[in-house]
């Protein structure tokens, strides 16, 4: 049999303040396999977010199994992590290629090689020629390519991004969920990717994972069977719209 | 270029400003019939640098001691406190409270006591220009170091980065823009404070030598000090402002 790389087993977070205990995350029960780009979909206090965090090895968890990594493919929890959150949070006294390199910088990885990495990585996502600049000199979704870039610095395993598009407006988002995908790739990482976003969560995803909030628990794990490369052309297909309303109906929408 | 231009015309703009108080000045003692002890003449106050006994060199040089001492100390000593304070959640709740009340004595009503304390001298001066200056830094600092976004903490961490990678590569520089608007604050201070420590007691300085010329109702003598001791402050604080340009990217400063 062959193993998934990320398996997630009755995972249960519970949040203890002084009036009662909150249940963050419960009965998350699903597999990612390498190469996947999941999107956990929900709606706020559903508890996707702390489920990244989970993986992240940022946040314990009460019950339930996580397990990340295969004999094929190893998982080294101190370096194959990559964070992509809502906002770039670039440091904002360092050129862009600088702040791409500070994970790397943790690591103590050599930096020679990093910064050939660091430049290779910008091209990818289409900041070549920004190198030098300060982040107050781009847009928006230009801080976030670079924060992409700063999430594949150390060639980790696994991606996670927390909402990353979030911040942008509609069309910035739109032509990052493309960019998004021609990175996932050309990169070949796992992905998981948080939103709130419906139609997002459908066209990035290989799979898609439904949380629902008070209670927090896991509704639905579905494979999402459109073509890849995709384009914004599936949107308006039968299929999209089937799974699109299967997710509105899960959150109580339809 | 357009840029440099708009620099050029803001720099010319501010000389002429300048330029001009002092012509209305010159003018107002001119027509006016000022008498001299009222109100000098430019000429009049530069004049006075001319009397010798005035020692003006040796004066400006124990004031510009006084302010540069007790605002090198404050910042070294302010700093440090607050790096104390973000390391020691404890140890800033226990002493911070007390700071404010501290912060909340008039340094000016310490004068006496200072004297008693520690007589007359550049000392006692530089710990009132010291004791005026020392807080804004340690709350500005404090502040910056706290004003980190957790989502950027998580980020170091899900790469295992330790407390002090998280310190030396986000905090501390994350905290600059606001230490540098706490220095700022505390350079315009120091100045008052090292002269109100020379007004209290000293027998050297130019707020000494004010109160001495004050009696023999030399007022152009008063007002080249005043002259100078505003000097000394622009030159601090533009040494601040040229550090600010040097270490803090433009975006990041707090005007």
């Amino acid at each position: 049999m062959n193993q998934p790389f990320i398996h997630l087993a009755g995972v249960k977070k519970v949040y203890r303040t002084r009036g009662a205990d909150f249940i963050a995350v419960s009965e998350a029960t699903f597999d990612v396999e390498a190469g996947e780009l999941v999107s956990l979909v929900g709606p706020s206090g559903c508890g996707k977010t702390t489920l990244l965090k989970i993986l992240a090895g940022l946040h314990s968890h009460e019950a339930g199994n996580v397990q990340i990594g295969s004999p094929s493919q190893p998982f080294d929890p101190s370096r194959d992590v990559g964070m992509v959150f809502q906002q770039p949070l670039l440091l904002k006294w360092r050129r862009v290629i600088d702040n791409v390199l500070l994970p790397a910088e943790i690591l103590g990885l050599p930096m020679e090689r990093s910064r050939a990495r660091a430049r290779d990585l910008l091209t990818l996502v289409g900041l070549k020629g920004a190198e030098d600049k300060f982040p107050y000199e781009l847009s928006g979704g230009m801080q976030q390519r670079a924060a992409i870039a700063r999430a594949l610095i150390h060639d980790p395993k696994l991606i996670l991004m927390d909402e990353p598009f979030g911040a942008l407006d509609a069309l910035t988002r739109e032509k990052m969920n493309l960019e998004l995908l021609r990175i996932w790739r050309e990169a070949k990482k796992t992905i998981v990717f948080v939103t709130h976003g419906i139609s997002e969560a459908v066209f990035l995803g290989t799979r898609v994972v439904v949380l629902t909030a008070g209670p927090a628990r896991m509704a639905d794990n579905f494979r999402v069977d459109l073509p890849h490369p995709r384009t914004l052309d599936i949107k308006t297909g039968e299929k999209f719209g089937e799974y699109s309303r299967r997710i509105y109906r899960l959150l109580g929408m339809e | 270029m357009g840029g440099n231009r708009e620099m050029l015309q803001r720099y010319a703009l501010a000389v002429v400003s300048h330029l001009l108080l002092v012509v209305a000045w010159y003018l107002f003692v001119e027509l006016g019939h000022v008498p001299k002890f009222v109100l000098p003449s430019p000429a009049a106050t530069i004049q006075a640098l001319l009397v010798p006994n005035y020692r003006w060199v040796e004066n400006g040089l124990v004031t510009g001691a006084e302010i540069f001492g007790g605002y090198i100390l404050a910042v070294i000593f302010g700093i440090g406190t607050a790096l104390l304070f973000s390391w020691s959640r404890t140890l800033e709740m226990f002493v911070m409270p007390l700071l404010v009340s501290l912060n909340m004595i008039p340094k000016v009503a310490l004068g006496p006591l200072i004297i008693v304390w520690f007589r007359y001298g550049i000392g006692p001066n530089m710990m009132m220009a010291f004791a005026i200056c020392f807080f804004p830094i340690v709350l500005t600092t404090a502040r910056g170091l706290r004003e980190v976004e957790p989502d950027l903490i998580d980020l170091v961490r899900s790469v295992k980065g330790s407390r002090w990678q998280i310190f030396t590569k986000i905090q501390l520089p994350n905290a600059l823009p606001y230490i540098f608007s706490g220095m700022k604050v505390a350079a315009i201070l120091a100045v008052a404070g090292a002269i109100v420590g020379e007004f209290l007691g000293s027998d050297r300085g130019l707020g000494y030598l004010m109160l001495q010329v004050q009696v023999t109702l030399d007022t152009a003598a008063m007002f080249m000090a005043v002259i100078l001791i505003t000097l000394i402050g622009m030159v601090l604080y533009g040494i601040v402002l040229g550090l600010e340009r040097l270490l803090v990217v433009r975006d990041a400063r707090i005007q």
